[in-house]
């Protein structure tokens, strides 16, 4: 079966790393969704959060070969965690007279921020889950999108897990 | 503390690894380092005669003496010729460190003479690789590098040196540890997994042990022989694995899998419980996964995780060096004499017919008229002393050498088992012949392969290392032919090596000497001459063409699904 991962990864900060990792998923013809990659508070390390689709053998295997690189300290697989995940997006929507105001509306319902403003346009900000930032993106698409970008999903464990499929 | 220059702290570092041996061509970006080499006399150069040469050697000293091999090259082509030979000791898991040279920081990216991005054209070959920025960093680098290389599960590593860290100024303090967060190899085995695996071995009708080169990397074969005749188990062994387990012993079943024996192939598809021991169920072993030891309870020896259940499921895996989880395995069994007497009682009609097996269906070939390829192993197995290092090149020289010459002993037979590059024994066999100048070294090899690393006969002579090779010369690329014959309806394309050297005539332009043999009758004198003579010698052994290497499993059949001679 085939399921959504989110695997984050601690690495140390240096040249290369990356490569070393987005090899791996690259090597075995994985495709790598997402990715966001950044410094800890500890800048000598850095945190990568990878999402991928793929079978559970597969990824089982990845995740071994993640941890073998030298550089790698640390990985995690969130699929079997409650976690709290978010993107952010930021989207240049058309804004004519006759539909400035609904632009802002659907932004006001989505708590999204606008962060530029022009005779003919917002560009606004918006972080989310997934199903959040697709159901936004779905009400703006009529108004017409000039220009769109994405970060990757970051995720962080839930304190309190509901889930944990080791308990069924 | 003075400063030295990065070429002096390098030679510092590897007189701190304790290095002695570096093979290795200079270029325009190492002569910073081949400035000071020359008068380090400590260290012996070896020059190869190609950088493909340089890292096969390295590969088969250390596989040999299981030190770390070194090599050294310039930067662009000479690190581009490396590749071969470090993806062959990747594969292999050889602990080997190749240092090569770099254009200038200030030049990386710019497209600069002799530049290629080698830590990117290496990356996927290697255990882990450097590219050395600052010379501060160059005594921990190599003391990672070297510590990388030969610790876990070992491999090569590359440090990629440029040609301004070279000349850079450091104080050298060489560390003494290392500290690595990412890395922390398992060498001890879970005790509770361990009791659990004996209790599964224990309770077995039809166990096989199924070793690999891991126990030989581990030098874990007395180990093996210890555990295997305390508890009357039966061995075989991948080819990576062979003379980790004596093959004069009578559990000794021979090889496993395409060109395995048939008592081997036959126990492992029988067995109830497959003990398998620093080995990686590569697809050559397991022939068809899906019917690859059917019935057995698969335990997994291994001090890689992620060998563990990569190919086959596995039942119980231990993730551990395999010397150590044996060594625990024999402490806990030494209080069980009862439980191991049943053992050895219920696995007794299990040996019978595992006997019966080797009885009747023998490795063997048919005398023809012309010289047989294997009868040339027979013979040199015969007379070349009980210590004797072989090596081989790939193909058929490799496999009736991996099921002729009966190997006792672990480190004594180097070949290319996972990557099968042709062109390796030679070379291989001259940096084992450096680890071991008072040694016989023996490369057994084909009319095809010897001619890709050929040119490094200079270095044997210029060397003076007396490395015997012995061409399985039928004309052919006898294994890609054999395929041919049997798979491609009998259509030889491009695999007859119409055109090939006068390979004595060769051998004595190099200052070599050369014999040879085309009549069946003189095989056992020109071996006995070939071994008595002093320096390198070639002997050219005008084999029977179309001679086939049996048993054979069609690739992606059941290992069970055999064709004899």
């Amino acid at each position: 079966m085939n399921e959504r991962h989110a695997i984050s990864i601690l690495v140390d900060n240096q040249a290369g790393v990356l490569s070393r990792v987005v090899g791996l998923f690259s090597g075995r013809g994985f495709n790598i969704e997402s990715l966001s990659v950044a410094p800890t508070l500890d800048p000598t390390k850095s945190k990568m959060v990878i999402t991928t689709t793929g079978n559970e053998q597969v990824l089982e295997q990845i995740k071994k070969q993640l941890n073998k690189l030298i550089n790698v300290i640390k990985v995690v697989d969130f699929v079997d965690k409650d976690y709290v995940e978010r993107e952010m997006i930021l989207v240049k929507v058309k804004a004519k007279e006759q539909t400035r105001a609904e632009v802002l509306r659907i932004s006001d319902i989505f708590r999204a921020r606008v962060v530029d403003v022009s005779p003919v346009s917002y560009t606004l900000a918006l972080t989310g889950d997934q199903g959040k930032l697709r159901a936004f993106i779905e009400l703006l698409t009529p108004m017409g999108i000039i220009d769109f970008v994405r970060t990757g999903t970051i995720v962080m464990e839930r304190e309190m897990q509901s889930r944990k499929r080791s308990d069924q | 503390m003075k400063k030295i220059t990065g070429a002096q702290a390098f030679i510092e570092a590897l007189r701190c690894e304790g290095v002695k041996h570096v093979f290795g061509y200079p270029g325009g970006a190492v002569l910073d380092i081949f400035d000071v080499i020359m008068d380090a006399h400590d260290i012996m150069f070896v020059l190869t005669r190609h950088e493909q040469g340089a890292v096969h050697a390295a590969d088969g000293y250390a596989r040999a003496s299981g030190k770390v091999g070194v090599a050294l090259v310039t930067s662009g082509p000479g690190a581009t010729n490396t590749v071969t030979g470090i993806a062959t000791a990747f594969m292999d898991s050889i602990p080997v460190v190749v240092f090569s040279g770099q254009v200038s920081t200030s030049l990386i990216g710019n497209d600069a003479f002799q530049e290629a991005d080698t830590v990117g054209i290496t990356r996927p070959c290697t255990k882990h690789n450097y590219l050395v920025k600052d010379v501060e960093d160059l005594p921990r680098i190599i003391k990672e590098a070297f510590y990388i290389a030969s610790t876990g599960r070992p491999g090569p590593v590359l440090v990629d040196i440029p040609k301004d860290v070279m000349r850079g100024l450091v104080q050298f303090r060489y560390p003494e540890k290392v500290h690595l967060e990412g890395y922390c190899p398992t060498y001890r085995g879970h005790r509770g997994q361990i009791k659990r695996i004996l209790s599964t071995i224990l309770k077995s009708r039809h166990p096989v042990i199924y070793a690999g080169g891991g126990v030989i990397l581990s030098n874990a074969s007395a180990e093996l022989t210890r555990l295997a005749r305390l508890l009357n188990i039966p061995v075989t062994t991948t080819l990576m694995g062979l003379g980790g387990f004596p093959a004069d012993d009578p559990l000794w079943l021979g090889m496993l899998g395409m060109h395995g024996t048939y008592a081997a192939n036959m126990a492992v598809t029988e067995t109830d419980c497959l003990i398998a021991i620093g080995a990686r169920f590569d697809d050559r072993v397991t022939g068809k996964v899906d019917e690859f030891a059917p019935r057995a309870r698969i335990i997994h020896i291994d001090i890689d995780p992620t060998s563990i259940s990569k190919n086959v499921q596995v039942h119980l895996p231990v993730v551990g060096d395999c010397g150590n989880v044996m060594r625990d395995m024999l402490e806990e069994l030494s209080g069980m004499e009862r439980e191991i007497e049943d053992l050895k009682r219920t696995v007794r009609p299990w040996i019978e017919r595992l006997e019966e097996w080797k009885r009747d269906k023998p490795l063997r070939y048919d005398k023809g008229t012309g010289i047989k390829p294997q009868y040339v192993i027979e013979k040199i197995r015969e007379l070349a002393p009980e210590d004797a290092i072989i090596s081989t090149e790939v193909g058929q020289n490799q496999m009736w050498t991996a099921q002729y010459y009966k190997f006792n002993a672990p480190r004594l037979f180097l070949t290319s088992g996972g990557l099968g590059t042709m062109g390796y024994g030679f070379p291989a066999a001259i940096g084992a012949q450096v680890a071991f100048p008072g040694r016989t070294v023996i490369d057994i090899a084909g009319d095809g392969s010897i001619q890709m690393n050929i040119q490094e006969l200079a270095t044997a002579v210029q060397y003076r290392l007396p490395v015997k090779v012995m061409i399985i010369n039928n004309g052919y690329l006898g294994m890609v032919r054999q395929w041919q014959s049997l798979f491609y309806k009998g259509r030889y394309s491009h695999t007859s090596m119409a055109v090939s050297p006068d390979f004595v005539k060769l051998a004595e332009a190099y200052g070599a000497h050369g014999i040879r043999v085309e009549d069946p009758g003189d095989v056992e004198d020109a071996v006995r001459k070939a071994l008595s003579m002093e320096g390198c010698v070639f002997v050219d052994f005008k084999v029977e063409p179309e001679e086939d290497v049996y048993p054979m499993v069609p690739a992606g059949a059941p290992i069970n699904n055999m064709l004899l001679v």
